[in-house]
């Protein structure tokens, strides 16, 4: 057991839709690399189902969402989808321009937080390492 | 430099810009400030002390073009306000950039959805995120919506249209259709430069790297037949910058991409003289004032000394250096969101002292959401009280002569021209972005930037100081197109695909997979074809992808 919490953070840094900017998501996957985690980076315009395989491929902690132009709508269906997956345990962050109205829907739908621009590193940081430790609690035991 | 003894009088130089001015103002008018006293459209020093003010400096509209590309400048005509528009669908469009139109722009910028981008029509997308970043526009109908009522012959128009320009087809077939000239069609296509597309923001990029070179090169020589005042290639800084790269790399990766595509033309055959008169730049705007005014007095004369010394140019008009300009969004903030509009009017000045030739100004929430039509208002009023009320065009390059502007004008050459010898050293733009060594200088720049925010060297006001408890109920409630709308786009698309003549339709598709496949047919000649028998923008991108290849871009993180 002891092994296993040692083991670092797994995070999944990616984009879903259609939006291609991706400075927000190179530089949080720079953050959360220095911070220790193992970042798993992919191309922008992930469908669905390939970050939810990915996930399950590479038994991720948390997936972190970036979202520049309304991409983020879509965010509910991929926990639909990681329940689905029996991936209920992995934690799910979004972060880039997401209007008040929609954070709120996010939340609801099961997102574990949203970072706006102007969050700062350590406050990141923290916080997916948190998420990260409750995700591997949360694990089902085989 | 031509060092030299004694100081030299400008007079003779000056005579010639004087009778230049006068040639292109016509009608030149006084303008006196509140105090009466005169401002004259350009100020210079008495004599040139050690030759340098003429080698380096000089008059507007001469060389070396450092104080601007026109000898009357913004006096004689202001830069084109061309702000970005683009909601829901095509009628939705035709709507807003009426009264776009009647508020005081003078040019019309179309933005197309995100899924149009992806090369996919509206019924191939998650309805969510449908129709919330642009207009829909997957057909010759959608364009004509989009348009009617708006005289598209008489109007410069900006295309948000990445290669393969499927929006530059179906507005090419609109005019036909209205029995207007390919002549009378002016304007760019702004998303042109699939180099930056391939580098940095990747939302623009729908084929492979050597198949977007295909399509390039054809379309911009059916264009410099066919649409003669087409501006076919918009080659941009912007993307760059705003992936991470700084002033000085994002506009020296920015010539070496200009390079690159002039090199390109020269193969094909074509004159620098000719083809260099449509080339147009498309540049950010950050907030760090003195830093951009230098970058674009440095650039233009580094572009205007280099076409001379790698080209051979000697028509005075493929020297210009015109440039499109947008504010840059990265440094608006979403606390206390009302301030971006202070952020705003300084990267304006700064890109109107840099000498623009056409402006977008952000609207102040769009690090809150896709920006709303008031916002929209304010950012283009913005630019109005710049241009009337601070009298910012009466003079030509008013910041020239500052010691400090011209050392840093300097500096920045200096940089700008290292990051140009660096790609060079690559074997140029092309092999420099394949090969990931561009992707990497601007991941390291866009680090280093954001560790200056981290650590509070870079102050940003309500950000990392003067923060302030907001209330969040303050900030604008967004309006989404309701989903009935994107409903009715795509059963109006289903209707128009039902209406289209079969055999018509079958040929043109098999006749650009054909051009695709040869080397001697105009891919961009039969796209047009296409466009007009019916083809949709995704029919086209999946024939054009299925023969040219669709590559992932290079992600460096």
């Amino acid at each position: 057991m002891t092994e296993v919490l040692n083991m670092p953070a797994r995070v999944l840094v990616t984009k879903i839709g259609l939006d291609g900017h991706d400075r927000g998501s190179r530089i949080i996957a720079a953050y959360l690399r220095d911070a220790g985690m193992e970042v798993i980076y992919t191309n922008p315009w992930q469908k669905i189902d390939a970050v939810v395989a990915l996930a399950m491929e590479e038994d991720v902690d948390v997936i972190g969402i970036s979202s520049l132009a309304t991409d983020h709508l879509l965010v509910p269906k991929l926990m639909k989808a990681l329940a689905e997956a029996e991936l209920g345990h992995v934690r799910v962050v979004v972060g880039g321009i997401v209007p008040d109205e929609d954070e709120a829907d996010l939340l609801a739908a099961g997102v574990s937080e949203v970072f706006h621009p102007g969050a700062m590193r350590e406050e990141i940081v923290s916080s997916v390492e948190g998420f990260a430790a409750e995700a591997t609690n949360a694990r089902p035991q085989d | 430099m031509n060092k030299i003894d004694k100081p030299v009088s400008l007079d003779a130089s000056a005579d010639e810009w004087q009778r230049n001015y006068d040639k292109m103002i016509g009608q030149d008018r006084t303008i006196k400030n509140r105090s009466g006293i005169e401002v004259k459209p350009l100020y210079w020093p008495q004599e040139d002390t050690d030759g340098s003010y003429g080698d380096k400096v000089g008059f507007p509209g001469s060389d070396p073009m450092t104080r601007g590309i026109y000898p009357t400048m913004h006096r004689g005509r202001t830069w084109s306000q061309r702000q970005l528009i683009g909601l829901g669908r095509p009628a939705d469009f035709n709507e807003r950039i009426k009264s776009i139109l009647k508020s005081g722009a003078s040019a019309l910028s179309i933005i197309p959805c995100n899924s149009v981008y992806r090369g996919l029509d509206c019924d191939e997308v998650e309805p969510e995120i449908l129709g919330t970043c642009g207009t829909i526009l997957n057909t010759v109908d959608d364009m004509d919506v989009s348009l009617k009522d708006i005289p598209i012959g008489e109007l410069s128009i900006g295309l948000n249209d990445p290669n393969p320009f499927t929006m530059l087809a179906q507005m090419l077939i609109v005019a036909e259709n209205r029995g207007i000239g390919w002549d009378k069609i002016t304007g760019t296509s702004n998303q042109s430069d699939y180099i930056s597309h391939f580098v940095a923001n990747h939302m623009f990029y729908r084929l492979s790297l050597p198949g977007a070179r295909r399509v390039q090169m054809d379309t911009i020589a059916y264009l410099a037949e066919h649409v003669p005042n087409w501006n076919a290639l918009s080659i941009v800084g912007q993307h760059m910058q705003q992936a991470g790269a700084t002033p000085a790399q994002a506009m020296g990766l920015t010539l070496s991409t200009a390079i690159q595509y002039a090199n390109d033309c020269i193969e094909r055959g074509m004159d620098p003289d000719v083809f260099l008169e449509r080339f147009t730049f498309f540049f950010d705007i950050s907030i760090s004032f003195f830093e951009e005014v230098a970058k674009f007095r440095a650039g233009r004369r580094i572009w205007n000394n280099l076409v001379v010394e790698r080209f051979g140019v000697t028509n005075p008009r493929a020297k210009r250096f015109k440039f499109h300009a947008q504010t840059s969004g990265l440094d608006l903030t979403r606390q206390q969101p009302l301030n971006n509009i202070a952020r705003v009017t300084a990267q304006a000045m700064a890109g109107i002292f840099g000498g623009l030739q056409s402006m977008h100004t952000d609207g102040y929430d769009e690090v809150l959401s896709t920006p709303s039509p008031d916002s929209a208002k304010i950012a283009i009023s913005t630019q109005n009280i710049l241009k009337h009320e601070a009298h910012l065009c009466d003079v030509a390059d008013p910041l020239g002569g500052s010691y400090y502007v011209e050392e840093l004008t300097d500096a920045m050459e200096a940089e700008i021209l290292k990051v140009i010898a660096q790609v060079d050293a690559q074997g140029g733009m092309y092999k420099a972005v394949e090969n990931g060594f561009v992707q990497q200088m601007i991941g390291a720049s866009a680090l280093e930037y954001q560790d200056q925010v981290d650590n509070g060297e870079q102050i940003i006001v309500g950000v990392n100081a003067y923060q302030e408890v907001e209330d969040a109920s303050a900030r604008p409630v967004l309006k989404r197109p309701p989903p009935e709308h994107m409903q009715d786009q795509v059963k109006h698309l289903k209707k128009v695909k039902a209406a289209r003549d079969p055999d018509a339709l079958a040929k043109g598709l098999q006749d650009l997979r054909d051009a695709a496949r040869s080397d001697d047919i105009n891919v961009f000649g039969a796209e047009l074809d296409a466009v007009r028998a019916g083809a949709t923008l995704s029919e086209i991108v999946e024939v054009l992808r299925d023969e040219l290849g669709f590559g992932m871009p290079l992600v460096v993180a």
